[in-house]
């Protein structure tokens, strides 16, 4: 292979003035794992908003949930970050729209408001999954205590039902984090963007791709080991998953 | 003994016809001469060295001096037919598109710089030009230092992006650069006012000012980030076979008057796909430039004639 | 808000935008789906071998490409595979790939790992009496997965395996990130040159949304008829 491999270059100074490569990595490391908590704290609560209103007794409930599901599962996520980011503006008001272009750290907030809504139809169809696992006793137990439909949500049924679906929505944490990668094509300078920006800068490419890829390998163990911890830490007791 | 010095003959004898098939051909030459075709990377929206017309068809000063290098390696390897690939590239994948084998000659706007020679090899200059910004007279940003804290945008990959990240830190000018993928998209961003400048070759700013939907509403900076520095055709490094072809080519083609007469048809007539005129004339240091050829990468190795 | 839209841009796109475009992203879809899934099913195959070392590579790749971003295996694939080739062909130079093939290889090593672990499941929901049958009645391990068990895997998580793909069609949008010209691509391509990112990008994600949807109406269908079958 004729490639010169350099690996003392993460302790070279980059350009920015701000420095050595490594660092440059860092900040994107920071700044990916910035987007996905914010992104993750947006899918999960409008996740649970639409995915709560599945199950509802209530067709228009279920029908608008339905297309909100649709509607964010059937467009790719670049095509969303698009969306959001270079059509949005020009179809505002252009008041409005020129406030959101000048907004600073506007690849920020659109890679997390778009990452957020986009991985939140999965949480919703999660969340449904798991409320329709529950056994029907339950939200009739509730309503034989005099429990409203908003109490038997909030106080029976959520609480078993984010128990049970704690291991997918670990993986769904994840490919949010994997998803913020997609967020380079709107200049976001996360991990994967700061290990192309290391790339044509110093013109050592695999050094800077091996260097992502092994953030992205620890990012993956720590959020695995975290949430192992956590599953165990509340599995429901009487289930194949609890103790 | 006799022996021994047939043997020694033949061992010779098959030493030399290697030796010779081997400087025949070797690296690009070889494998173009094998596979019967030559990949040349283009690139989008570099106006007018390399960009797509109106049915996505690459063209543009720098296509047509690589037909000419086609041309010229077509001779030299004697083939009666040579394919030509074409393959889109990027500024930020260009360079290592071209070492991974990809494409074996880069036809755009790539500054020749003693950097990028440790990595890749250029053939003779084909453009010089500086770095600068383009803005919106409404926001009338008329310094380096009027883009203090505003958002920059320029091309990833690009020498300008680095230069523009090096100023912002040796200035403090703490302003956000954001980087395009390609010029077309950077330069939307200053037409959206997303970005207030977008940093690049000035004549790559010009092109795309004079393309735009209202070129009055635009001005190009006085004020540059370097001097103005030479555009090659990037080839593979440590290939001088292939080299010394296209070095020949372009060379022939430049002290004939042909290359000026290419010259004077994209930037001094009217150019696909809007018909517009460009009306840059030959600069004094490219002219002398043409009449000896260089593949230099020092800036102030090039003199007016 | 459409006062100032401009409709024609799309028409006269409209032959660039599906004839390469649009043909580009399909052909990449179906190939990388037929090939992700045999070599996914390989590696499933390998995973349930019982041979430890086998099982712990193909646990190893999986684990390795679930845990990274697609953009990054993209831009991982498009410089290194050709260095791969000059390695396996011992060829002086690194072999020249080209954009569709290097795509391909991408997104079918990376697809490989998604579709394995659908299959896997699949396997697994075979019951233990048919391999054993397919045993006593004197096929080899091979013959009894070939002919007995992988079939119905794949017919069962058929519905599964066509949701994956069209996953799997709308992340071939990413190539763009390599200038790569996809359906996505040369929409970008246009609304560039003429300055119509807002049409250019509607209405790909129109045609992005009216594909899914449409696809995964066909395979809910599928899901139901094969439902009743069993």
């Amino acid at each position: 292979m004729n490639y010169h491999w350099n690996w003392h270059i993460f302790f070279e100074p980059n350009p920015t003035g701000g420095g050595s490569y490594l660092d440059m990595l860092l900040s994107g490391l920071l700044l990916t794992l910035e987007t996905s908590l914010a992104a993750w704290i947006i899918a999960l609560v409008t996740g649970s908003i639409i995915g709560v209103m599945r199950t509802l007794p209530s067709k228009p409930a279920n029908l608008i949930g339905f297309s909100y599901v649709e509607f964010f599962r059937n467009m790719p996520l670049l095509v969303q970050l698009f969306l959001w980011f270079f059509v949005l503006p020009e179809v505002l008001p252009s008041a409005w729209g020129l406030w959101l272009k000048q907004l600073p750290h506007a690849p920020f907030y659109t890679a997390a408001i778009g990452i957020g809504l986009f991985m939140s139809a999965r949480v919703a169809e999660q969340l449904r999954a798991g409320i329709g696992s529950l056994p029907r006793g339950q939200k009739q137990a509730a309503t034989a205590l005099g429990l409203t439909t908003a109490q038997a949500y909030l106080y029976v049924l959520l609480p078993i039902a984010y128990r049970i679906i704690l291991p997918p929505l670990t993986s769904e944490f994840l490919n949010t984090i994997k998803n913020t990668a997609v967020a380079i094509t709107i200049g976001l300078l996360e991990l994967t963007g700061q290990a192309r920006s290391m790339q044509e800068f110093s013109f050592q490419v695999f050094e800077a791709y091996t260097a992502a890829t092994v953030m992205y390998l620890l990012i993956n163990v720590v959020v695995v080991t975290a949430m192992r911890v956590i599953e165990s830490r509340v599995a429901i007791p009487g289930m194949i998953a609890g103790k | 003994m006799k022996r021994f010095d047939i043997l020694g003959l033949a061992v010779a004898a098959a030493f030399y016809i290697g030796a010779a098939h081997a400087e025949e051909l070797t690296g690009t030459l070889k494998s173009i001469k094998e596979t019967g075709t030559i990949t040349i990377g283009y690139r989008e929206s570099s106006i007018p060295f390399s960009y797509l017309d109106d049915n996505q068809k690459p063209i543009g000063f720098a296509m047509d001096i690589c037909a000419k290098i086609v041309d010229a390696v077509k001779t030299e390897l004697k083939l009666d037919k040579l394919e030509v690939k074409l393959q889109p590239v990027t500024s930020s994948n260009r360079i290592p598109l071209l070492a991974n084998g990809t494409i074996d000659l880069e036809c755009g706007s790539t500054t020749n710089n003693a950097e990028r020679q440790k990595q890749v090899a250029f053939t003779n200059t084909h453009f010089l030009t500086a770095s600068r910004y383009v803005f919106k007279k409404s926001s009338n940003i008329a310094s380096i230092d009027g883009l203090k804290g505003k958002q920059v945008v320029s091309t990833a990959g690009t020498t300008n992006i680095k230069q523009l990240t090096e100023a912002n830190a040796a200035r403090s000018l703490g302003a956000t650069i954001i980087p395009a993928k390609d010029h077309a998209e950077a330069f939307l961003m200053v037409e959206t006012d997303r970005a207030v400048a977008f940093v690049m070759d000035d004549i790559l700013l010009a092109s795309l000012v004079a393309g735009s939907k209202d070129p009055a509403a635009y001005a190009i900076s006085k004020d540059a980030f370097s001097k103005p520095e030479p555009y090659g055709i990037m080839l593979r490094k440590d290939d001088p076979a292939f080299k010394k072809v296209v070095d020949a080519a372009t060379a022939a083609l430049y002290t004939s008057g042909e290359g000026e007469k290419l010259y004077d048809k994209w930037f001094m007539s009217k150019i696909p796909p809007k018909g517009l005129n460009l009306n840059t004339p030959i600069s004094p240091e490219l002219k002398g430039e043409f009449a000896k050829p260089s593949d230099s990468s020092d800036p102030d190795s090039y003199k007016a004639m | 808000m459409f006062a100032n839209f401009d409709f024609d841009v799309i028409r006269r796109a409209l032959p660039y935008l599906f004839l390469d475009g649009m043909a580009f992203t399909l052909t990449l879809t179906a190939l990388s789906a037929v090939g992700g899934i045999i070599f996914g099913t390989l590696i499933a195959l390998m995973r349930l071998s019982g041979q430890k070392l086998l099982g712990r590579i193909a646990g190893l790749y999986v684990d390795l490409m679930r845990s990274l971003p697609l953009v990054l295996v993209i831009f991982w694939f498009y410089f290194l595979v050709p260095y791969i080739g000059q390695w396996l062909t011992g060829a002086s130079r690194p072999i020249k790939v080209g954009a569709f093939a290097s795509s391909l290889i991408t997104f079918i090593m990376f697809e490989a790992a998604y579709f394995s672990e659908i299959m896997r499941a699949g396997i697994q929901s075979i019951s233990k009496g048919q391999p054993a049958a397919a045993s006593a009645l004197g096929l080899t391990y091979g013959q009894s997965m070939r002919y007995v068990v992988l079939p119905q895997a794949f017919r069962n998580m058929l519905p599964v395996l066509l949701t994956q793909t069209i996953v799997l069609f709308q992340d071939t949008s990413l190539v763009y990130v390599v200038s790569i010209p996809d359906f996505l691509g040369a929409a970008s391509i246009v609304g560039q040159r003429d300055g119509r990112l807002v049409e250019m990008y509607l209405f790909a994600a129109l045609v992005y949304f009216t594909i899914s949807c449409v696809a995964s109406f066909g395979v809910r269908q599928l899901q139901a008829r094969i439902a009743i079958v069993r």
